[in-house]
């Protein structure tokens, strides 16, 4: 049986709503070790032979079933970087539960990159959910790179929920995704940095099959001094439709670029983009605080909305 | 008991300050319906703002329940019991009507709220408070939320315009509801509505931010049709400016 900290417990109740040990498959890594994995007669999990990381495979036709693979880093200095590869079998219809929580105690940079491919067979579908959160009293850095590589096959759906709203300070997001026809992506991001905190994200998603879509949604917001680079590139190469929106909101003296970008290589995509940087509207706070919040618990409660995250979450970010 | 003592309020326009509010003394009573009328631009929103501290005087004071809240910011008012309903009720993305309700303290009573404004919890408690909402059922929502609050002193900005008129008629009922249960509740009413003139306990008339007449609807009621009246000869091209005329 595994023993969680009390530290432990509070990541893993952040990044993946967990409470002890998940039921299902699962595979929970902590300072670069693994301490505690399960596989079930659908969902195998297995480590990597050559470099760190694990292999997912679901069978095909599996309904209705979940995998939770978080990550911890409890201590400074580390730098973990994990390779993890799903193969999701035709048919199948699956939930998985990612994120990484680094608790960083110390004077030294704590750094999890984790490298995330998913093969999705024909006619597969998936809803991913990936949480990032640092905390911790020490004065180290806390950095999170993820990179997720995505190739759905015909048909194939998959819905990315990448969250990612409290005590990072740098993170490099990359999301590239290739679509066969009639397959259908759908990515929200929300992110939320604060003080001197710095995010990068770049999202691609090239459409290759007749009957592919895609909507890239993304919102973040921006506070104190931190700044913020989103860039998403759509690809039509065949009878496709994607649409890019990106929606910020700026305050304190933080800074934000948006650069949505469409590349059609076929006269029969479909590619639309808006985007919008903007600040809190005066009227908003004011409503709230009509109703007896103060102006920070509004302000708060604008945030949380406008994120689509709870509101906990972001007590602790103030800028 | 709510009182005004002196208060003005002033802007800065063009370089010059222009008085929005003009020394205006008033006192509402407990168990009350007071509704505030005038013509556009005579100071209504600005004095029910300024009870709610949306807007700082710039004299005088505010008393409720016999303190001196002129210096209270709005969450202290709020949580002081006083509400207010937006003229224009603001819109919210990602907030739920039912988060709204949790926020304001009255998540238990949203759905018979809603209802009393005609508008089923089943099908908006979980809808976005934003953009999706027609003007008439953030108007209605608006009301609800503020009546959900429980409010000692409840102020409504022209609860009736933007809705339909079978609505307009209850919702006006329902903002004079709260002082008319004897629970000693205010209900200060910023409206044109004749019938809502009519059926206050007292009439307050502003008039280029003074306040010219405040007394039971028979009373004030020959000074509006003579404000009425003025007003529209001077937007017919009268001559005599509107302040000559009100003498």
């Amino acid at each position: 049986m595994v023993q969680l900290s009390a530290i432990d417990e509070e990541l893993l109740a952040t990044i993946a709503e967990l409470h002890g040990v998940p039921g299902g498959a699962y595979n929970i890594r902590r300072n670069g070790e693994l301490i505690a994995r399960a596989s079930t007669p659908e969902i195998q999990v297995e480590s990597k032979k050559d470099k760190p990381g694990i292999n997912i495979f679901v069978a095909p036709g599996t309904k209705g079933k979940s995998v939770h693979i978080p990550v911890l880093l409890t201590v400074s200095g580390l730098k973990d970087v994990v390779y993890n590869t799903f193969d999701i079998g035709e048919d199948a219809d699956v939930l998985v539960v990612a994120g990484c929580g680094i608790h960083n105690p110390g004077e030294e940079k704590s750094q999890h990159d984790g490298i995330h491919e998913f093969i999705l067979r024909r006619g597969a579908r998936m809803r991913y959910v990936e949480r990032h959160y640092g905390q911790g009293p020490g004065t180290g850095e806390r950095v999170l790179n993820p990179k997720t590589i995505l190739i759905l096959e015909d048909g194939a759906q998959a819905e990315l929920e990448l969250v990612q709203i409290s005590g990072v300070d740098g993170t490099v997001r990359e999301t590239e995704a290739t679509l066969a026809g009639r397959a259908h992506l759908v990515i929200r991001e929300s992110v939320l940095t604060t003080g001197k905190q710095s995010a990068d994200s770049f999202i691609s998603v090239e459409l290759r099959g007749n009957g592919a879509s895609t909507e890239v949604l993304a919102r973040s917001v921006a506070r104190g001094q931190s700044r913020q680079i989103f860039r998403a590139r759509l690809t039509g190469r065949a009878r496709a439709k994607g649409h890019v929106a990106c929606d910020s909101l700026i305050m304190d003296q933080a800074e934000i670029s948006s650069l949505p970008e469409l590349h059609a290589a076929s006269p029969e995509a479909e590619l639309t983009h808006e985007a919008a940087i903007g600040r809190i509207a005066g009227e908003q706070l004011l409503k709230l605080m009509t109703l007896g919040l103060s102006e920070e618990e509004a302000v708060n409660t604008i945030l949380a909305g406008f994120l689509g995250v709870n509101r906990a979450l972001l007590a602790g970010s103030r800028s | 008991m709510l009182t005004l003592e002196n208060l003005g309020v002033s802007v800065g326009e063009n370089g010059r300050q222009k008085d929005i509010l003009k020394n205006i003394n008033l006192e509402l009573l407990p168990g009350r319906v007071y509704a505030l009328t005038g013509p556009n631009g005579s100071g209504k929103t600005t004095l029910a703002k300024a009870v709610m501290g949306l807007v700082r005087p710039t004299s005088g004071r505010i008393l409720w329940e016999g303190r001196d809240i002129t210096d209270l910011d709005i969450t202290a008012r709020a949580r002081e019991g006083i509400a207010y309903a937006f003229q224009q009720p603001v819109r919210f993305k990602g907030l739920k009507i039912k988060d709204l309700f949790a926020l304001a303290g009255a998540d238990g009573r949203a759905a018979a709220y809603l209802a009393q404004v005609g508008l089923c919890a089943a099908d908006y408690l979980e809808r976005e408070a934003g953009s999706g909402l027609s003007g008439g059922e953030a108007k209605r929502l608006e009301v609800a939320l503020t009546l959900a609050r429980r409010p000692r002193l409840a102020i409504f900005d022209e609860p009736e315009a933007g809705v339909d008129l079978w609505v307009q008629e209850r919702l006006l009922d329902l903002v004079a509801a709260p002082a008319r249960r004897g629970q000693g509740v205010i209900s200060l009413v910023i409206t044109h509505s004749e019938k809502f003139l009519q059926q206050a306990d007292e009439v307050l008339l502003l008039e280029e931010g003074r306040l010219v007449e405040a007394g039971p609807p028979d009373r004030v009621w020959p000074q509006l049709e003579k404000d009425l009246a003025c007003r529209w000869g001077n937007e017919c091209g009268g001559e005599r400016g509107a302040a000559e005329c009100y003498r």
